[in-house]
């Protein structure tokens, strides 16, 4: 009934995403990548911006309040919320907030469709199978084994490639260590940007590239206000888009 | 065998003229089951319905038809706890409307979620921190005790009750119905609240989100007292209305004195505690997200009219209404302050599902719009034929008002 806090005690691990605005050029590849590594299907004919199955989505944003001035895109995956606002609506468990490393799964074969955490969502960060996945002739040969295909009807969203986290954990376990390599750790959106736009690691480690710069004055949080401790982190050296990608879309301007 | 069905001394409509009025309730119900068919074949691609806006209709259905069953819950409470005796005129009318309702709800709410299959998947692994879990649980069991208490109006038909042990299970059943009505008042009141619940634990909205009174959002409480309140008012709508349909007087004209005084005095309790929430929300609870309340509706059409219609004009009007002894004594004003106060209910329900929607949430985001499909609409008008298929039914051959044979004696 009541709102779970999972910040009280936060992970050993805090996988953190930090994606700087200045270098993103929207070129998508991080969504292509992210589709190809998770078994995303083609969109269906009819789908449209919003019924289609994308797992991060690149927004494009202004930083003028007329809608003027550049355009700068914005990527946005599932924002690992260390608070997150989805679990505890799920009616049958099919969230689960990972205490070791902070990432927020969702298990597609719990799903009863509800849709209840896309409401629960400020971030907009999922998409409901509206039709059956399907792929062309000769495509199904090219599916990721490491990632389940899901269903029609259920809800899927980004978890930050968490099959190569237990790549890695398998590899460092076979190699007789106890924790992983970094570099043995990358999502797949990460690996692809061609302008290095996007950064990742572990934020609990106080000397990674990441806790640094989720650390530093350009960097913000979407929708920080509300309390749901993203894990992605947007940097910018514009203060005033800074300052209008912090707010809440509803009091825009 | 239809005239041996219908209940000595009652008048009821030639047979052939019945299966008219009929007709086209029951197309509607057939071309909503089509819509179903379509969405359970193909999917919910048949709905208007995305990623974003991932609630549309047939929720909102859930949430009004769910309320305005509340006369069910409210008038067993009433009749059975409480010991209100004028309303016994009243109480199978009651049950049928809450049957109504809630196998209406729950038969949407399969068809809208997508894997139905694994509904049972929610007893089995449940989250207790879901509302929607407790809705779920509520919802089903409380089902199960308006299943219970129709049974004994079918079983007291004049031909069923000559069925050995017919009268003997009817007659049990009527003495421990006033557990089943302690039974279904706790699950009613768990999963009115809930549904409240469900808009009010969203930390991610600021326009739903509400504080806490224990564990639960204020929310919670004011959808239980919203739909205490228009139950009664529910129930007195709808009599009226079959009293015009059916040419027949069912009712004495104190019992609708007594639903009438009930809902409004449970209205303005309500309309006060909604403005206090109201008062804390616009001072406290949003600012505290970074958000001033007058942003939200700041996005036409949803201006502060809304909330004006919602507390002032479909809520504290029809409640000085139903409290004044002057708009009580004349039909015509009783019955459009028990419609106002149904409306109010029923805009507040939109306004919780569609709003809550609807508005921006990302900094780049615009005020979003939805229309449904003609399969959301279609199985929603399909619960409205299913009811009036329903209801009809069981006013013909069952004994829905107990006065109506006296009241026809006297002319």
């Amino acid at each position: 009934m009541h709102t779970q806090k999972h910040t009280t005690s936060l992970p050993a691990h805090r996988y953190t995403l930090v994606v700087d605005l200045d270098r993103c050029t929207g070129c998508g590849a991080c969504g292509t990548a992210c589709a190809v590594e998770n078994n995303i299907p083609p969109a269906n004919e009819k789908a449209t911006e919003r019924t289609g199955t994308v797992w991060m989505r690149v927004h494009e944003a202004r930083t003028s309040a007329a809608g003027a001035g550049p355009t700068t895109f914005v990527p946005i995956p599932c924002q690992q919320c260390d608070n997150p606002p989805c679990v505890d609506v799920c009616p049958q468990r099919a969230i689960e907030y990972d205490p070791r490393t902070g990432i927020v799964g969702q298990i597609p074969v719990r799903c009863l469709g509800c849709r209840y955490c896309m409401v629960a969502c400020p971030y907009h960060t999922r998409s409901f199978n509206w039709w059956t996945p399907e792929w062309p002739e000769g495509m199904k040969a090219t599916l990721n084994p490491d990632v389940s295909i899901r269903t029609r009807g259920v809800v899927e969203k980004c978890n930050f490639c968490v099959q190569r986290l237990q790549a890695a954990r398998a590899k460092a376990s076979a190699a007789g260590q106890t924790e992983i390599d970094p570099a043995d750790y990358v999502p797949a959106c990460v690996e692809a940007c061609p302008s290095r736009a996007l950064s990742f690691g572990d934020a609990a480690d106080e000397k990674s590239e990441v806790a640094a710069l989720a650390r530093d004055g350009e960097s913000f949080r979407l929708l920080a206000a509300l309390g749901t401790g993203p894990k992605v982190v947007y940097r910018s050296s514009d203060p005033v888009l800074r300052e209008r990608l912090s707010r809440t879309g509803v009091t825009r301007g | 065998m239809d005239d041996t069905l219908i209940g000595r001394g009652l008048k009821r409509t030639p047979l052939p003229r019945f299966l008219l009025w009929l007709v086209p309730w029951a197309a509607l119900l057939a071309l909503g089951l089509y819509a179903v068919y379509l969405c359970f074949a193909v999917g919910l691609n048949q709905t208007n319905m995305d990623n974003r806006f991932a609630f549309g209709l047939w929720i909102y259905l859930d949430l009004t038809v769910i309320a305005l069953g509340a006369g069910a819950f409210f008038t067993g409470f009433l009749l059975y706890i409480l010991k209100k005796k004028e309303l016994k005129a009243v109480i199978n009318s009651a049950v049928v409307i809450g049957f109504i309702c809630y196998s209406g709800a729950v038969g949407i709410l399969m068809v809208d979620v997508g894997q139905p299959l694994r509904a049972w998947f929610t007893f089995w692994h449940p989250n207790v921190h879901s509302m929607l879990t407790e809705v779920t649980f509520c919802l089903t069991l409380y089902l199960s005790v308006l299943a219970i208490e129709y049974a004994p109006l079918v079983l007291k038909n004049r031909r069923i009750k000559e069925v050995p042990g017919a009268l003997v299970l009817e007659h049990q059943l009527h003495k421990v119905m006033v557990v089943f009505a302690g039974i279904g008042t706790l699950l009613s009141f768990f999963h009115q609240g809930s549904l409240g619940g469900l808009y009010g634990v969203l930390r991610g909205n600021p326009f739903a989100f509400r504080s806490q009174i224990g564990i639960w959002p204020t929310t919670f409480f004011l959808f239980i007292l919203s739909a205490a309140a228009v139950g009664p008012s529910f129930i007195l709508l709808t009599t009226w209305l079959v009293g015009k349909v059916s040419k027949k007087r069912l009712v004495s004209p104190e019992v609708f004195q007594t639903l009438a005084k009930i809902s409004g005095s449970l209205l303005l309790v309500y309309v006060v505690l909604k403005g206090i929430d109201s008062l804390v929300w616009i001072n406290s609870t949003s600012p505290k997200t970074g958000v001033q309340v007058s942003s939200f509706y700041a996005h036409p059409p949803f201006g502060t009219w809304v909330l004006f219609a919602e507390v002032v004009l479909l809520g504290l009007v029809p409640a000085a209404m139903l409290l004044s002894r002057r708009v009580r004594a004349r039909t015509g004003l009783l019955v459009l302050a028990a419609a106002m106060a149904c409306a109010g209910v029923v805009l507040n329900r939109y306004v919780m599902t569609i709003q809550t929607l609807a508005l921006p949430s990302l900094p780049f985001d615009s005020f979003l719009s939805y229309s449904p499909s003609w399969q959301e609409t279609a199985a929603f008008l399909a619960v409205l034929g299913y009811g009036v298929l329903l209801y009809s039914i069981s006013f013909r051959w069952l004994n829905l008002f107990p006065e109506e044979r006296e009241l026809a004696t006297k002319g």
